[in-house]
């Protein structure tokens, strides 16, 4: 696919030949990510200047070889596989520029910078940078952007989307094109910045951006609330929420994942109910004292079996621990993780731990539900082994049966995980013919020779069906 | 040849890739390759025969071993084990070097030839020779990593044969019964932190035995791929160990304790062998866990800024993290600051720094950069190779005046005057 002549043209562009991967050792170290499907690219370069990645897309789209931008690869949705082959643009090394403006309240960013190091360079300055993605830690700005990541702070801070000022991108056919800026306001022309956020590589690279900060919350204070229907933990989660309360963060844990993680490392949960809800409270301190108060009294009224107010900073970080464990926790039984993120609006949260319910007996699958529940993006995961086909297939079916029934309630195939591969063939089932045309026209424009990160969010037929496995 | 591998293992990975901000490697070359996630799923398709062993030779060779990525991992995937597997699937393959693998069998493991080893260089260093030689440059005719390990290489000095010979009681009741392992490079280059070790236990209420029919732990042939030694050697570090009923076996170096911590996972398809390995696993502790039950009397006050380096094998494999921050924490009038980045490894990794000695380096150069920031007086280590890594680090910053690198044991010996 990649031409002599090609190759020859990209080395005159990223002159260092360490950046330039070309063994079979590294080309299949960029066939996956954390999700499914395994694609080997032809060649992955590691630029780290706008000017290279120009040059690198000129050439790509002169030759028409399908380039795939990519972070460190965490994505759960499939958006950096080179699932046709091509070139990877390896962005994880473009790590050079972290600038925090403590007077403007923004930062500008490289793309391969850690979305961590952002909010702990922010923090130097008592300035926050919100969004979370619990591989924070791990993943790059970059892809955190080009899936608009979101996380658990996202109940009230929102998502990567409500962070971004302005973007310079590298467009399809190669020019740099600077998009917003670095004011609060700008509504000149259209907002290019919030089409490109969110738009999985598909639409052009991003080679810089521009984050808004905001202060820093004084203090925090965590809440564990104990229940025995997660029907009430529904309830109890939309009352808080209408009470003129906004905590920070609301995660749930259902009986399997509670069990699992008592299971794997004790932590002293309690194991005789059928759920828990845990509540973070971000303000001065003072306030936050009183809010937990409030929240404690709307739970009990709504059938809360017991409230814990953490006594310090060590029970808070055990309680959050717990949180975290659940992962590691329900892959003991069987090694494949499925984590879904369809979305729902808050008020059908009930509704859809009962549905999830009758899918988990209907397919007869191991399926534990965690995740943000406050903002109605709960995580269904589902406990397989990949190399079961059977069990595989009964997967597929029931991945495919939460889709429809997220949708059917009102709400998203993805919260903030992104379509990537793994959920194109539903795009219809949400957006309509006309919507998900409108989508196609605009990819067409800005990337009339399909180069630009082909094979994600949109079908490539009318029949694609989800595939969990290929060989 | 591929049925070796550790295929079972790999499916552990979710790809999540929360390893890569913890290794090493892919922190200092910047390739998936030289990653954990990579590394497992090379593996995997060499398993598969997707890509031959040669083909994945240059990134496993390359992995540290330490470790850091089993300590990270959301889904416990046992790293160590496929690492192993590669390992003995490539010893397998090209038969090693023929010396190599005569010192591996027989060199570490006999006393006699390491101290013919040891005398000699003793020798060496006392009649001023290497002086000479650093002098001359005659050593510039060795490839530069040699000539910087000649230069940091501690003077040797002989084990206190009394301390070995009988049983050491202690002054007053006995609160726990230990048998020491001394380790074979341990003991031969830093004898002196073994007697220490002794001296210590002692001190703090323990009776201490080091037993004859010890050996090597294995270590380097387990890493090396050759486990048929690894094993034979187990199994007589297990007979020795089991002559009396101690509540303990204890070392000062990281690097063995590991080893010997996992001699149940090694024998565990041994039915003989398996149970009888898993208790002696278990009496297993590093010295700075006894001393940190342990009352320890100091009488010096040590008036110095110190930080830790931890060893990765302590702290990955054996899982200490706490007790030696807490001992160094409890010397009267020392000023604890930890190391940013600190469960790095340094580099060090057994023979890594000399085999791959740029890459190490490179490794070596960013804990520099974090030990920089601090400035300590003294880098506190728990194991020999970090030891001599640390040495080569202050040196080749120009620290060497500024910042002393001593094993935990030398400084608690020095805060309660045992020398």
């Amino acid at each position: 696919m990649i031409t002599d002549e090609m190759l020859r043209q990209l080395r005159k562009v990223i002159t260092s030949s360490a950046r330039v991967l070309t063994d079979k050792a590294d080309l299949v170290s960029y066939s996956y990510d954390a999700s499914f499907g395994s694609y080997i690219p032809d060649l992955v370069l590691q630029p780290i200047s706008a000017e290279e990645v120009s040059g690198v897309v000129k050439a790509a789209n002169h030759w028409k070889v399908p380039i795939y931008p990519r972070g460190r690869g965490t994505s759960l949705s499939g958006g950096p596989l080179p699932v046709h082959g091509g070139i990877v643009l390896d962005c994880s090394q473009w790590n050079q520029k972290l600038i925090i403006d403590s007077d403007d309240t923004v930062a500008i960013v490289s793309p391969g910078v850690i979305t961590a190091e952002i909010d702990h360079a922010a923090s130097k300055h008592g300035l926050m940078y919100p969004p979370d993605p619990s591989s924070a830690h791990v993943s790059t700005i970059g892809g955190n952007l080009a899936e608009n990541a979101g996380g658990p702070r996202g109940l009230k801070y929102g998502v990567t989307k409500d962070y971004v000022l302005g973007l310079e991108v590298v467009t399809p056919e190669g020019e740099i094109i600077k998009t917003g800026g670095r004011t609060i306001k700008n509504v000149t022309g259209y907002d290019l910045t919030k089409l490109i956020v969110g738009s999985e590589g598909t639409l052009g690279v991003i080679t810089e951006a521009t984050l808004k900060l905001i202060p820093r919350p004084q203090a925090a204070q965590t809440m564990m609330v104990i229940f025995d229907d997660i029907v009430d933990a529904g309830k109890a989660i939309s009352s808080v929420l209408t009470s003129g309360l906004l905590p920070s963060k609301m995660e749930i844990m259902d009986q399997s994942s509670i069990v699992a993680v008592e299971a794997y490392e004790p932590i002293g949960l309690p194991l005789d109910v059928d759920a828990i809800i845990l509540i973070e409270m971000d303000g001065h301190p003072i306030a936050i004292g009183d809010e937990c108060e409030q929240v404690k009294k709307v739970c009990l009224a709504v059938g809360a079996k017991e409230v814990i107010i953490a006594a310090d900073d060590e029970s808070a970080s055990r309680l959050w621990k717990a949180r975290k464990l659940v992962s590691p926790a329900i892959v003991r039984k069987k090694p494949t993780k499925i984590s879904e993120d369809a979305t729902i609006p808050r008020s059908k949260i009930p509704e859809m731990f009962k549905r999830l319910k009758e899918i988990k007996e209907k397919y007869d699958i191991d399926l534990v539900v965690f995740g943000h529940a406050g903002d109605g993006n709960l995580h269904p995961n589902i406990i397989t082994d990949k190399r079961d086909r059977e069990e595989m297939r009964r997967v597929e079916k029931a991945v495919e049966e939460i889709f429809a029934t997220a949708i059917q309630l009102g709400g998203t195939l993805s919260g903030e995980h992104g379509i990537g591969t793994m959920k194109t063939p539903f795009m219809e089932m949400e957006l309509g013919e006309a919507g998900l045309d409108m989508m196609k026209r605009i990819k067409l424009v800005w990337d009339p020779n399909n180069i630009m990160n082909p094979g994600k969010i949109f079908p490539e037929s009318k029949d694609q069906r989800l595939v969990l496995i290929n060989d | 040849m591929t049925e070796h591998l550790a295929y079972k293992e790999t499916f552990d990975c979710v790809q999540c890739g929360y390893c890569l901000p913890a290794c090493p490697t892919y922190v200092s070359i910047g390739k998936e390759s030289h990653s954990p996630r990579g590394r497992i799923n090379l593996v995997q398709m060499a398993a598969e025969g997707k890509i031959s062993i040669e083909e994945i030779t240059d990134s496993m060779e390359l992995c540290l071993g330490c470790r850091a990525c089993e300590t990270v991992c959301p889904t416990n995937v046992q790293y160590g084990k496929i690492l192993e597997s590669y390992k003995e699937v490539k010893a397998e393959e090209e038969k090693p070097f023929i010396l190599n693998k005569l010192a591996m069998q027989k060199g570490l493991p006999n006393k006699k030839i390491l101290s013919v080893l040891t005398s000699s260089l003793k020798l060496y260093q006392n009649s001023g020779l290497n002086k000479a030689a650093r002098k001359t440059n005659l050593l510039g005719l060795l490839p530069d990593q040699l000539q910087a390990f000649e230069e940091i290489t501690p003077a040797i000095e002989k084990p206190d044969k009394k301390l070995r010979a009988a049983v050491q009681f202690p002054p007053s009741q006995t609160k726990a019964r230990i048998a020491f392992f001394t380790g074979c490079i341990m003991d031969v280059f830093f004898a002196k932190i073994n007697d220490l070790s002794i001296k210590l236990l002692q001190h703090a209420g323990c009776e201490v035995t080091v037993i004859k029919e010890q050996t090597c732990c294995g270590a380097l042939q387990n890493h090396d791929g050759d486990r048929s030694t690894s094993k034979k050697l187990a199994k007589e570090n297990i007979t020795a160990f089991e002559q009396g009923n101690y509540d303990y076996i204890v070392n000062s170096i990281g690097g063995c304790g590991a080893m010997l911590v996992e001699y149940d996972e090694l024998l565990k398809d041994e039915q003989k062998w398996a149970g009888r390995a898993k208790a002696f696993a278990e009496k297993n502790k590093d010295v700075s866990v006894i001393l940190n039950k342990l009352d320890i009397a100091f009488n010096k006050e040590m008036n110095i800024t110190a930080t830790y380096q931890p060893s990765c094998h302590l702290l990955n494999v054996q899982k200490v993290s706490e007790a030696p921050v807490q001992l160094l924490r409890s010397i009267p009038e020392i000023t604890y600051i930890p190391l940013p980045k600190g469960d790095m490894c340094c580099g060090s990794a057994g023979i890594y720094n000399v085999v791959h000695y740029h890459e190490s380096m490179d490794i070596l150069d960013s804990k520099m950069e974090n030990v920089k920031k601090i400035v300590p007086e003294m880098i506190v280590t728990s194991n020999p190779g970090c030891h001599l890594q640390m040495s080569l680090g202050v040196k080749r910053e120009g620290l060497a005046h500024k910042v002393k690198v001593v094993h935990i044991v030398e400084l608690l010996a020095e805060a309660c005057g045992i020398k």
